[in-house]
């Protein structure tokens, strides 16, 4: 009752959602990865997706960022039906993600990666470097101050340096909505609590975020709402405060909704993070 | 007291005095150009002694410049090519069919199908544009099968390679084409096809005023978004070396070299000319375009481009296409040249152009690779050849040294790329011994 963190309380879902996804549907040949699945999310909200591996996140997000369109469904940005085909739609949306493989070209440099595909041009129409040296640098500065290779190919960073340069490009072009994919899963502690500070302070931002993540610590930590998938299919939604780790553990594994009967094996087991073989 | 204040006088001093490696670095110069710069003036040095100082002379060096233009203007397209996960092996087929063309156009359809007449002053334009014309097509038809069918670049090119080689005997039933329009073969650089001693100079005045400019328009954006760039000194001295060696080249090479027939000095051949333009504008295209941008980055990681947004099928359609216009512009050259088209024109080039893309630091993992760097292979293999000529080694005994040298640079990059010292010294050591037993066992 008596939460000290206001800033999950402060979620106002009064109005009209930023996402809202109906009734998707994604199919791989006969396999039906992702089937009948409806999430939502409120401007300055984190959503955690979990599940198990091919439980049906990470494709249901791939509708959301083009990456891999839906079969059926409908996706609504601020109330209004849309389609989304390819990235370049969603980002019209305002639609960014960071991916888990972060999706950088590793032999260009940090400046190249966080405005590939949108490189700023001067008159001539030749790419205006020193811009957008610049500009990474600058949005730099507000993520991870002692970032300083703005020169070298990403290949030579660290794991953190490289979630920078992604994020980074998300947050340069206003993202409204934010898909991150495990974004600590290659981090190391310092690295992970920064991204979380960087996660709260989108959030502060009124940016939306869907998370999606195997560790179920991270999850409580940033997420407001839950969702849960189990293969394919969304077990539910549940607010973050109303439930307990056992009780999400629950619905990641058996698929049981809190309140239903569950299994003793499921109940006497510790709670503690959790994390299959492989991101 | 005085201890204190000359140690602290000292110390300064000797801090002062940066590392070699801190130099290059701040020069932000590719280490790989620098790198095969160093091999190209060993290579030189290494002729002029043993052909008794008949290596680093204006006439050999010039007639060294004007041979590689031809393969040289070629790689600076493969790079694109290769730095996108591909591969070309039609270009030389490409070249011949292509210099039929234009040879067609010039002895057969402009002054008799239309009935023309030879050697009008438009002759050489109209047969250049259709060449290039036809070798965009050429070359947009490969890339679109490549891109859009998503047939293998190594069998879309395996299949050209054939194809437009055959096409060749399809025209007038492979006879020889000659002879050439009068101004046509002023692009071949022979006698008459030089820019001569004033014009060179005019070159060589822009070219240093390009340098200079390029340099201090790039520190004043730097400056304007306050990004650290070079030292002022190194920057100075960069455009110092750059102008150095424009003039160089053109007051020692290009007009030291007395043209035999007219004893004036020839100045630039018009080949040479082609591919210092040809440079110019790929190495734009390629490093300050967003077409180049996404050839790279496609390289790098297409997944990641992908997922940036980038149609990456047009990207690579576009590579092809540019390839076949810079197939067109080494046709016009080597048909100028020999001032006919011949049927065997072009044959194996297509291993050359890629082994001077590759000697030239291209890597075939994908996304590395530079235009300059290209040239300067193609400029490493044929002074090369050139000197092995002068040493009197016959060409199959060539062909061992260039392998031979294809191979060792690869290895080296590979070796150099993991920072195994020992297996670099080891690839060159290996390489130069290789060599030298070839070379030497080879001369009469």
């Amino acid at each position: 009752m008596t939460d000290t963190r206001t800033d999950t309380d402060a979620v106002d879902r009064s109005g009209v959602p930023l996402v809202e996804m109906r009734n998707i549907h994604v199919a791989f040949g006969g396999l039906h990865a992702v089937e009948d699945v409806s999430v939502d999310l409120y401007p300055g909200e984190v959503v955690g997706l979990v599940g198990g591996n091919g439980a049906g996140k990470s494709t249901l997000m791939h509708t959301l960022s083009g990456a891999h369109p839906a079969d059926s469904g409908e996706i609504l940005i601020n109330g209004e039906p849309v389609v989304i085909h390819n990235p370049r739609d969603a980002r019209e949306y305002g639609v960014e993600v960071i991916y888990q493989k972060l999706a950088l070209a590793d032999n260009v440099d940090a400046a190249a990666n966080v405005f590939l595909g949108r490189e700023l041009l001067n008159s001539g129409g030749s790419l205006d470097d020193s811009a957008m040296a610049a500009a990474t640098q600058n949005v730099m500065q507000r993520l991870n101050p002692r970032f300083k290779n703005l020169r070298t190919a990403v290949r030579s960073l660290s794991g953190g340096q490289r979630q920078s340069v992604a994020i980074a490009r998300a947050v340069h072009f206003n993202a409204r909505i934010l898909i991150m994919d495990e974004p600590t899963a290659a981090l190391g502690p310092a690295e992970t609590a920064q991204v979380r500070d960087l996660i709260m302070q989108l959030k502060s931002e009124g940016i939306g975020i869907f998370l999606i993540s195997h560790d179920i610590h991270d999850v409580f930590d940033l997420s407001d709402r839950i969702s849960v998938m189990l293969q394919g299919r969304l077990v539910g939604t549940v607010d973050k405060n109303d439930v307990t780790k056992d009780e999400v553990l629950a619905m990641i594994i058996a698929g049981k909704k809190p309140g239903e009967p569950t299994g003793d094996a499921i109940l006497g087991a510790e709670p503690g993070p959790l994390r299959p073989g492989r991101g | 007291m005085t201890d204190v204040t000359t140690e602290s006088v000292a110390k300064p001093a000797r801090a002062r005095m940066p590392h070699w490696r801190e130099v290059l670095a701040s020069t932000e110069l590719d280490s790989r150009l620098l790198g095969m710069l160093a091999a190209l003036a060993a290579i030189w040095v290494g002729f002029h002694v043993l052909s008794g100082g008949d290596f680093l002379t204006a006439r050999n060096l010039w007639n060294l410049s004007v041979q590689s233009a031809s393969i040289a203007i070629m790689a600076t397209g493969m790079v694109l090519i290769i730095v996108s996960r591909n591969i070309d092996l039609s270009v030389g087929s490409l070249l011949g069919f292509l210099g039929y063309v234009m040879a067609m156009v010039q002895t057969n359809w402009i002054p008799e199908s239309l009935g023309l007449g030879f050697d009008q002053w438009y002759t050489w334009i109209i047969a250049l544009a259709v060449g290039l014309a036809v070798g965009a097509l050429a070359g947009g038809l490969q890339g679109f099968i490549v891109a859009y069918a998503g047939v293998p670049a190594f069998i879309v090119t395996l299949g050209g390679f054939l194809a437009w080689r055959g096409l060749i005997f399809r025209f007038q039933q492979g006879q020889t084409l000659a002879p050439l329009d009068r101004n046509f073969q002023l692009l071949g650089g022979g006698a008459r096809g030089t820019l001569g001693s004033t014009a060179s100079w005019v070159v060589a005045a822009v070219a240093c005023a390009a340098i200079i400019l390029s340099l201090a328009l790039s520190r004043r954006r730097k400056s304007r978004y306050q990004l650290v760039g070079r030292p002022l000194v190194v920057e100075v001295a960069l455009g110092a070396l750059g102008c150095i060696a424009v003039v160089a080249g053109v007051g020692w090479v290009a007009n030291g070299y007395r043209s035999p027939i007219t004893g004036e000095p020839t100045g630039i051949a018009i080949p040479v000319a082609i591919l210092i333009l040809v440079t110019v504008v790929m190495t734009y295209l390629a490093t300050r375009r967003r077409f180049g941008r996404y050839v790279y980055a496609y390289g790098g990681n297409p997944e990641a481009a992908e997922l940036g947004g980038i149609n990456t099928r047009r990207t690579i359609m576009s590579t092809f296409v540019v390839m076949g216009v810079l197939c067109g512009l080494s046709a016009a050259v080597q048909t100028a040249r020999l001032n006919a088209s011949v049927t065997n024109l072009g044959v194996q080039n297509e291993l050359d152009v890629i082994a001077a893309a590759v000697i030239g630091g291209t890597s075939f993992s994908g996304g590395i690779g530079t235009i300059p760097g290209a040239v300067l292979g193609a400029v490493v293999m044929q002074s090369l050849r050139s000197g092995m000529v002068l040493l009197a080694i016959d060409s199959p005994s060539q062909d061992i040294v260039v392998g031979v040298v294809l191979v060792t640079a690869v290895a080296i990059d590979a070796a150099l790329r993991v920072r195994n010292r020992a297996a670099v010294l080891g690839a060159l050591g290996a390489g130069i011994l290789v060599s030298a037993i070839i070379i030497q066992t080879g001369r009469p």
